[in-house]
């Protein structure tokens, strides 16, 4: 919040919903009504309430993918050593294949990376009428025989579903017979409102398939996890580079530039930061209860926020050494920081900008316009639910409809024989003192300007109407949207790839962020779409609702 | 990383695999009707990942919608969430046509789409209804390029009527492969050229690639109108281009079954014989000679064929992707004096070999290596060690090149790792000629490149 004044009227922002949704059929207008929320924040830091992880309304053209994209695409994607195969027709495995741009960095070139290759039983006719469980056993067998991995992961894809193929049970067979951990994960595309439930489903089959299968204490102090990081463009780099000049051990990262032993290995952490809270949530959950590692929201977009995560890093850990290299590292990064924002700041200030994307970004990369002098005056997220948007204080008063409790909840016990308390409970109530808070998130709307406008699921019309209302400097989305917003003469981030572009992330990552924003908002490219003869550019019909 | 090669012969897995699915193509198609909007009858994740796919190559806003399944219409059946999507996209959209394709997860269900489309028709009691043609294209049998002709055929077989018996003289219809939007210009300005009237379906030349707008469109303009598709059915002749379309399957041939239409047949015209085929047969229906413009650009093209050829000659090529694609590649890359020591699609028609060896030059005695319904496993396993100087095709090849150190010349879909696939021009006099500079060009860079010295005289 920056200012008290309302960024933008209530009754104009009103006028703009309504006119937003009187081209909606009355049913379908009551449900976007509760996804489009005018932001009001009152001193008790509470926001209105908003409707989010429902069900798009078919045939809205939405940007949201599906549950088996969350699960193989996102959490289980980057793992480099892992070989992923999926079980269902060519598409859904083609199209996951190398689309994200997760980075990942090879110890020594004879390192393990089968990022590269895409795995499919690519089921035919015969398998869909008979079933395609020998094919995958098959293929588990093929993908053993040539590269013998570690581990070997299958995701079911619609069909697979329906036809009742147990892909549990090949899991089990094959890992008894291979010697491997093999697992699966049933995460069907129909199965979630959106890639979200693929998040859950993958956080579930890592925590019960990996986690805890490898006890070794690796030296190193300061030992913490990174959760939901994904290391796109290089984002995952630049952090370890500051947490590793911090003295800050990672032992897993969830899951850019990841490897399965990671994972393995992830519960002798002993701090859980997370970053994307929608995608991850469910792992520093559960870690916490069965071993007992707690866990703080963090973020590294944004040079501030970087420094802020930093000190609670250091704070939780509470040993002077460590804040002092903290302070060191913040004093020799941001001087450059600061002189790199001043520059950019001063072509950028006072301009405008709207992101709708993913489960935390249209929230983190607030803060780097922020940094710009540059207003956000609407954003809104593809996938996310309640407790992101309005913070974790409602998870208790989120209903749970019939989609989410299609996605079975693990009931996690303290594993009494690794269960390790990390702070006793004078230490707990000392940086309780401290204003020190465990487990924190308030969402993106506290943090926003009063007078924004934040919608959820955001669809292709009102993305549309939201451009011509705000005519604002810069729109943030991902690909599926960049030319739409492009056509309409506005410049167009997309924080899912970053464009080929990034690091993002840290102190290097803002740098990256101010430059490439300066760039693209005062580009001259605009200017010259109009050719000089093209007084009156022809009005051509376009299709309005009515 | 270890394990570079892939050993086995023969897998039942599909590791890499070299054809994308069936409703991507469908859409494509789509995109070639004016005033269309795509739907896709499933669960949201495909249409996205395909839409995703198509914008990552066309960098153009696409739109495909989607009938949306949970797990109960997953159970039920998807008949109210069809109606719901329709309904919805007809409101939105205004369009002139929506097009349906299915995903493998309504297939697999066995939703009886032409059913509950009359549904529609019948709740619609008379309302004005856009037409709306439904393709069904389950991926677990064919692949993008069997969408793409299915959803041509569909359209033609439920719009194309003759209305009154009358046949229009020289009009031709004109059913291009999966050509890049800068093709189908070319195309059209040679039909116009040779002052034939045309119907040409599909044809996403401007919707696929077109400029910044001034006023904002819910669907991009450009495309073959529906009463254009229904006058199909009265033209003259029909060419369709294609090797490996099964004849009957493809519109041309259920316009000559229903309609009597003669149906010319050609393959991808790429490289000068079979271009040279294309304009003797449109010298022959609209009775003018090939236009001196064009003739002009058939003897650049062969002059560079001659100071060209030093550097090509005894060249090793790989050359993959769709059958049609590689069909047309092998006829062009023999023309130049490039081997194609491998060549494999995903594609499934079975024909491939047969087709390659019909083109084969005369003197061309070289073996001819065919992978049929292959993957890029099985591509790389074929192509290591073979001394291959260079592959061609889309850009999913880049990594075998990458490990075997050569250029990859990226045609055909999908290119998402450069500009300009949209303006890649495959066909035609003046497709060879741009084929010919990049094909050449790569060469000579890597011969440059391999001198140590920087020469910058070749
Ligand atoms: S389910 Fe079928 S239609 Fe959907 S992406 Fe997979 S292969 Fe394509
Ligand atoms: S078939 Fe299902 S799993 Fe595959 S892309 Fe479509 S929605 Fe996703």
């Amino acid at each position: 919040m920056e200012s008290s004044k309302p960024l933008y009227s209530g009754e104009s922002l009103e006028e703009l919903k309504q006119d937003i949704l009187k081209k909606y059929p009355t049913k379908v207008a009551r449900k976007r009504a509760k996804q489009i929320i005018i932001n009001t924040i009152d001193e008790k830091e509470k926001v209105p309430e908003i409707g989010a992880n429902a069900r798009t309304i078919p045939g809205i053209l939405t940007q949201r993918g599906c549950t088996y994209a969350g699960c193989k695409g996102v959490i289980l994607g980057p793992t480099r050593d892992l070989v992923n195969i999926v079980h269902g027709p060519i598409g859904c495995s083609f199209y996951a294949w190398l689309t994200r741009r997760n980075q990942t960095r090879l110890k020594t070139p004879d390192d393990e990376n089968y990022m590269t290759y895409c795995f499919s039983t690519d089921m035919q006719d015969s398998d869909i009428v008979f079933g395609g469980e020998g094919k995958l056993k098959t293929a588990v067998q093929e993908a053993y025989d040539l590269f013998k991995p570690k581990a070997i992961s299958i995701f079911s894809t619609c069909p697979v579903g329906l036809i009742g193929d147990d892909v549990h049970q090949v899991a089990r067979e094959m890992k008894a017979k291979l010697g491997i951990n093999v697992f699966a994960f049933s995460c069907e595309g129909y199965k979630g409102v959106s890639q979200s439930a693929g998040h859950h489903i993958a956080n579930n089959g890592i925590f019960k398939h990996v986690v805890g299968e490898d006890d070794t204490v690796q030296d190193g102090e300061y030992k913490i996890n990174l959760l939901g990081e994904y290391n796109i463009g290089g984002d995952g780099f630049e952090i370890d580079r500051i947490l590793s000049a911090c003295g800050i051990k990672v032992i897993s990262t969830y899951s850019g530039n990841s490897t399965y032993d990671q994972f393995a290995n992830s519960h002798t952490a002993d701090l859980n930061t997370v970053m994307c809270h929608r995608s991850i949530n469910y792992v520093a959950e559960m870690m916490e209860t069965k071993f007992g590692i707690p866990w703080i929201k963090i973020n590294f977009i944004g040079a501030k926020a970087t420094a802020k995560s930093l000190r609670k890093i250091a704070e939780y850990f509470g040993e002077q050494k460590l804040i002092d290299t903290v302070e060191e590292v913040i004093a020799k990064e941001m001087p450059e920081v600061e002189s790199a924002m001043a520059d950019a700041r001063s072509h950028c200030e006072g301009k405008t900008a709207m992101m709708f994307v993913g489960g935390s970004r249209a929230h983190h990369y607030q803060e780097l316009f922020n940094e710009l002098g540059m207003r956000t005056v609407s954003a809104g997220y593809e996938f996310a639910h309640r407790d992101d948007y309005e913070g974790r204080k409602v998870l208790p008063t989120i209903k749970v409809d019939a989609d989410s409790r299609n996605i079975e909840e693990l009931q996690i016990e303290k594993d009494s024989a690794r269960f390790r308390a990390r702070k006793t409970k004078e230490q707990l109530k000392t940086l309780a003192d401290k204003g020190f808070t465990f487990k924190d998130y308030k969402g993106m709307m506290p943090g926003m300007e009063q007078g924004s406008l934040v919608i959820d699921d955001i669809s292709h019309y009102e993305t549309e109407q939201l451009i011509e209302f705000f005519e604002p400097d810069v729109v943030c989305a991902g690909i599926k949207e960049k030319f739409v917003v492009q056509k309409s003469g506005v410049p167009m981030k997309q924080l899912h790839s970053y464009d080929s572009g990034g690091p993002y992330a840290g102190f290097r990552g803002a740098i990256n962020f101010y430059k490439e924003i300066d760039r693209m908002v005062n580009s001259r490219v605009w200017a010259y779409v109009k050719a000089p003869w093209q007084k009156n550019p022809e009005l051509s019909g376009s299709y309005a609702w009515e | 990383m270890k394990n570079t090669a892939l050993k086995k012969e023969h897998y039942e897995a599909t590791t890499n695999a070299c054809k994308l699915c069936t409703p991507l193509g469908a859409s494509l198609a789509f995109k070639g009707v004016r005033g269309a909007i795509s739907l896709m009858h499933g669960s949201q994740g495909c249409s996205t990942y395909i839409r995703r796919y198509l914008i990552s190559h066309f960098k153009e806003p696409i739109d495909i919608a989607s009938s949306n399944f949970s797990e109960d219409t997953a159970i039920f059946g998807g008949g109210a969430n069809l109606k719901k999507s329709v309904a919805n996209v007809i409101r939105q959209y205004k369009p002139e046509l929506v097009g349906i394709s299915t995903t493998c997860l309504s297939e697999t269900i066995g939703d009886d789409v032409p059913m509950i489309l009359n549904g529609i028709r019948h709740d619609a009691d008379g309302a004005p209804l856009p037409p709306i043609v439904h393709v069904s294209t389950p991926s677990y049998s064919g692949t993008h390029a069997d969408g793409y002709v299915g959803a041509v055929r569909a359209l033609v077989d439920a719009l194309s009527i003759r209305k009154n018996h009358e046949i229009e003289p020289s009009m031709v219809n004109i059913f291009p492969g999966m050509y890049s939007p800068a093709d189908l210009r070319y195309l059209k300005e040679i039909l116009e050229d040779f002052a034939i009237p045309y119907r040409m379906l599909p044809d996403y030349s401007e919707t696929l690639d077109g400029g910044p707008w001034t006023t904002y469109h819910k669907i991009p303009h450009g495309g073959t109108s529906v009463s254009e598709i229904a006058d199909m059915a009265s033209a003259q002749a029909s060419i369709e281009f294609g090797y490996v379309t099964r004849k009957g399957t493809t519109a041309a041939g259920l316009l000559s079954s229903r309609f009597n239409i003669p149906a010319y047949n050609l393959g991808m015209p790429a490289g000068v014989r079979a271009t040279d085929r294309l304009f003797d047969l449109l010298s022959e229906l609209s009775g003018n000679l090939i236009p001196d413009r064009h003739a002009r650009e058939r003897e650049r093209l062969l002059d560079s064929y001659v100071d060209g050829h030093k550097y090509l000659f005894g060249a090793k090529a790989v050359i993959y992707g769709e059958e049609d694609l590689v069909a047309g590649m092998f006829a062009f890359l023999t023309e130049i004096g490039i081997t194609p020591i491998l060549c494999a699609s995903g594609g499934t028609s079975g024909k491939l070999a047969e087709t390659l060896e019909s083109l084969r030059p005369e003197g061309y005695d070289e073996p001819i290596t065919v992978l049929q319904a292959a993957d890029f496993g099985q591509i790389e396993d074929a192509a290591l060690g073979t001394g291959a100087d260079m592959f061609v095709g889309n850009s999913k090849g880049y990594s075998i090149t990458r490990k075997m150190g050569i250029p990859l010349v990226r045609v055909g879909f999908p290119i998402h790792d450069r500009v300009g696939g949209p303006r890649i021009h495959h066909i035609g006099y003046r497709g060879c000629q741009e084929l010919f500079d990049r094909v050449t060009n790569a060469l000579l860079d890597v011969k440059q490149e391999a001198t140590g010295v920087g020469y910058s005289y070749m």
